[in-house]
């Protein structure tokens, strides 16, 4: 069992055009269902607001770390952090890495997230009942919103 | 008890010597620390410091029988931790087929 989660994901896209759409806090909104309040800029804490329906009272930040243009894009944040009534601020973060690379066809896309050593273990638990399927659901529903609307 | 449960997994799994321990305790049988130090290089006191390190993350349970205490396997927190990563990974895969859409369309 690893204590990360790696992907590795080919898009037919120029990494300019996959770059824009990770780091323009419109668009990244746009495909992450998430309603951005301003850009992401290095260092600092981006908030705003799920925009799942069920999700909207989930309040969505993270800390943008790294942005090397078409190259990296990193944030920490606090995965599946849903609960209103939790205060997950006292947790360590996870570390989100887009790595981008360019391949024969357009993009190869590196996602890792790591820092799952750190997720304390009646968290996990709970955030697992939790799961009622909703999400899933949720992430159909956008895969045609945005099939239907690009 | 809910104390307990907030040491992370991971950090009790980080360790050569708590792996064989666990090893030893997967076969579902409880052992003592007697049983769990015979053929190890290692003291009692050592074995018992890695058996702690390994019930406050929750993987081991010790239950007192006489005058010893026995130490048997909790799966739970493991199967949890897999769950949990399992869940986060799924998130993941749907969001990158949605952005897979959104730059390729």
């Amino acid at each position: 069992m690893s204590d990360r989660i790696e992907k590795r994901i080919e898009l037919k896209a120029p990494v300019s055009r996959v770059w824009r759409a990770l780091t323009d806090y419109r668009e990244f909104g746009e495909w992450f269902r998430v309603e951005l309040e301003g850009p992401f800029v290095a260092g600092q804490i981006s908030h705003g607001r799920m925009t799942y329906p069920g999700y909207e009272h989930v309040i969505w930040q993270v800390v943008v770390q790294k942005m090397e243009p078409e190259t990296l894009f990193s944030f920490t944040w606090h995965p599946y952090a849903v609960d209103p009534a939790v205060d997950y601020s006292t947790e360590t973060p996870t570390l989100v890495e887009f790595k981008l690379e360019k391949a024969a066809t357009g993009t190869l896309l590196l996602l890792t997230e790591s820092g799952f050593d750190k997720i304390p273990a009646a968290r996990r638990s709970e955030a697992f009942l939790r799961n009622d399927g909703g999400w899933t659901q949720q992430m159909k529903n956008i895969e045609s919103h945005v099939a239907q609307t690009s | 008890m809910a104390a307990k449960r907030q040491a992370p997994v991971f950090a009790a799994l980080g360790d050569e010597t708590r792996l064989s321990l666990l090893v030893k305790l997967c076969s579902g049988q409880p052992h003592s620390i007697s049983q769990l130090t015979r053929g190890t290089r290692l003291t009692r006191q050592a074995i018992t410091k890695h058996l702690r390190v390994l019930e406050s993350a929750g993987i081991v349970h010790s239950v007192r029988t006489g005058r010893e205490s026995q130490f048997e396997f909790d799966p739970k927190p493991i199967e949890e931790m897999k769950q949990y990563l399992d869940l986060v990974s799924e998130q993941w895969d749907q969001a990158l087929a949605r952005l897979k859409s959104f730059v390729e369309d």
